[in-house]
């Protein structure tokens, strides 16, 4: 990705004032990727979205747009459009001038300019809807208007903050899914800013975890799941379970790990470079672990600890288990399948097993 | 406490608002009682109906000189200190500079410093200068008077919609004219017209000021101050105030008209 980066963040850091908003980012995003800024309200994320947009200028580094850099271009310049978290319709102008908004410069006749919103409204699935005034639509009404309004103007680079997150739940998840088949459609780069850390999973080609001014990781939804890079990464995303763990030596391509509470582990260096004695952490999903009455024959690793609580969720069921020597009950999540539901009691004494794979090494912070 | 309502109008302090509203307004009503009283004298009993101090007033060439200074005054006042309080209230409620508060205080100054003071400031300047007393220097006056009124109407409006669609505009390809011209000002709209009507009523009635700058061509409330000299001409005069009441009146209604909810049509943005 990072030879023909479409859109380039290079080095970026933003003060408003004593704050500052982002430290230190660095983000290359290719030529019609669904990118995703994630992070915790108050993480950057916007306020580097503002800075793409033109709305904000870095206070250092540079951002370079299909190879421009955009540092002395005002936002009516840039090629970008942007999504407005509150969409920003202007409520003075009926739906087909919202869309029609950005066309002035383009001199067209009043028949081209029309035919032209009339295929948004076809794409955005609300056909005949031209003449009706922004106070007459729904939220998710005025999300499309937005979309479209943006997408007319065929950007390189659409922007979204947020722009779901005003929606009640089933109106989202319908969204998450057109705005997904839309950007295939339309074959935009789009740069998506959103705090949901699901939605992101779902709608991304990459995702950049950003955390206090800073980026954490960059990488595909699986990649963020399965590698995180850090404990901040590895709990902003999912559930996870983290052990101490003490390195006692490298092995081909594996670190030897002795840890509290799961024992000795061999766990994937992935390019790590750590000496003997170093303090780690290895970290383990909860649906990566299953649970036993008795010792399984066949398993990469085991130990013995007393299941605290079971939680039935319907489709799957949530376990806590205590195991000697840690203080956090390890989360265990099963799936209720058929035959699979062996019946669990509280209080019982269990066998916790796992896949020498499903371990993460994580640096300690 | 509960068999009455909490929400219930207390019957004492209506009272008290129609005896309020009543000392307020009786003594105007007088001006177009006796205007309508067939005699030069303004006390009662009232003797007879009649429209001949209106017709007289249609008859006198200075009345209407008086009014076309006063609107030529009003119309060119009002422009002025609506497009000037555009540009302030844009500047105070979008940008943050120093001096912001205090640029606040002394745009609405004029709304609590008495006139007189303005008046002889601003004639003591205007004759040091050498600049001669014209409709010229009462307007300059009277902007000094309407600016205030042009901020205070403006600024709810301003603050009342969301920035996100000047971004918005701006994002989609226009610059700053076009951004104000196509989104800020029709979304400020009502304001504007309130602000214009309500500062020409302001400008159009003001007297302390034109008293202290014009010239030899008087405003209609300044020639109302040299006509009380002369009994005889009295029941014009009120004639003359009865319809300034009258039209400032429903100017100022209208203004409210068109510039009511200036928050919540725009809140709806959202």
């Amino acid at each position: 990705m990072t030879q023909n980066a479409f859109i380039s963040v290079r080095n970026i850091d933003k003060h408003f004032g004593a704050f500052q908003a982002v430290n230190g980012a660095s983000i290359d995003i290719g030529h019609g990727e669904f990118f995703s800024l994630l992070g915790p309200s108050g993480c950057g994320k916007t306020t580097l979205l503002r800075m793409l947009a033109g709305f904000e200028a870095p206070s250092s580094g540079e951002i370079l747009i299909d190879g421009q850099p955009m540092t002395d271009v005002p936002p009516n310049l840039r090629p970008v459009n942007m999504v407005f978290q509150n969409y920003a319709i202007f409520p003075h102008l009926s739906v087909r001038d919202n869309i029609a908004y950005g066309l002035r410069k383009q001199k067209l006749s009043r028949e081209k300019r029309y035919e032209m919103v009339d295929e948004m409204l076809d794409l955005i699935k609300l056909p005949g809807y031209g003449e009706r005034r922004s106070h007459e639509l729904s939220g998710g009404q005025r999300q499309r208007i937005a979309l479209a309004r943006a997408l007319i103007l065929r950007p390189k680079v659409l922007l979204l903050d947020e722009p779901l997150g005003a929606l009640d739940k089933q109106l989202r998840e319908q969204m998450q899914l057109e705005l997904r088949a839309l950007q295939q459609t339309v074959g935009i780069t789009f740069v998506f800013v959103t705090h949901d850390q699901e939605e992101a999973l779902t709608l991304s080609d990459r995702i950049a975890v950003m955390s206090g001014g800073h980026v954490l990781q960059i990488d595909t939804p699986r990649g963020l799941y399965e590698a995180p890079n850090s404990r901040k990464v590895a709990s902003f995303i999912g559930t996870m379970n983290f052990f101490d763990a003490q390195v006692l030596g490298a092995e081909g391509g594996h670190f030897v790990v002795e840890t509290q509470g799961l024992g000795k582990l061999r766990v994937p260096s992935a390019g790590r470079n750590l000496a003997p004695g170093d303090k780690v952490e290895v970290a383990i999903r909860p649906e990566k672990l299953t649970l036993s009455d008795h010792k399984p024959d066949q398993s990469d690793g085991a130990v013995s600890g007393e299941l605290e609580n079971a939680a039935y969720l319907g489709e799957r069921s949530h376990y806590f288990v205590r195991l000697p020597g840690v203080e956090q009950p390890v989360a265990v999540s099963a799936q209720n399948s058929e035959g699979a539901t062996s019946q669990v009691n509280a209080n019982t004494h269990t066998w916790l097993n796992w896949s020498e794979s499903a371990i993460v090494l994580i640096g300690k912070e | 406490m509960s068999g009455r309502g909490f929400n219930k109008p207390s019957r004492s302090l209506r009272l008290y608002s129609l005896i309020f509203l009543f000392v307020l307004y009786v003594p105007v009503l007088f001006l177009p009682l006796f205007s309508f009283n067939d005699s030069i004298y303004v006390k009662f009993p009232l003797t007879g109906f009649t429209f001949e101090w209106y017709g007289e007033l249609f008859e006198r060439e200075p009345v209407w000189n008086a009014l076309m200074n006063s609107l030529k005054v009003g119309i060119s006042v009002s422009v002025l200190s609506t497009v000037m309080g555009i540009f302030a209230a844009k500047a105070i409620t979008r940008y943050r500079f120093p001096g912001r508060g205090p640029a606040v205080g002394f745009i609405m100054l004029p709304l609590v410093v008495p006139l007189i003071i303005f008046g002889v400031a601003l004639l003591v300047l205007f004759s040091r200068m050498g600049v001669s007393l014209s409709l010229y220097t009462v307007a300059m006056g009277h902007l000094i008077v309407c600016l205030p009124f042009s901020v205070a109407t403006l600024i709810p409006r301003f603050e009342g919609f969301d920035k996100s669609v000047e971004e918005a505009s701006s994002d989609l390809g226009e610059n700053a004219f076009w951004t104000f011209w196509r989104v800020t000002l029709p979304m400020v709209f009502p304001g504007v017209v309130a602000s214009l009507i309500l500062t020409f009523t302001v400008s159009f009635d003001e007297f302390i000021m034109a008293f202290f700058l014009s010239g030899s061509e008087p405003t209609l409330p300044m020639y109302i101050w040299g006509q009380l000299r002369f009994p005889k001409e009295f029941p014009s005069i009120l004639a003359l105030s009865s319809i300034i009441i009258a039209v400032s009146f429903l100017l100022i209604f209208i203004s409210q008209w068109i510039n009511r909810g200036a928050h919540v049509t725009s809140v709806k943005g959202d």
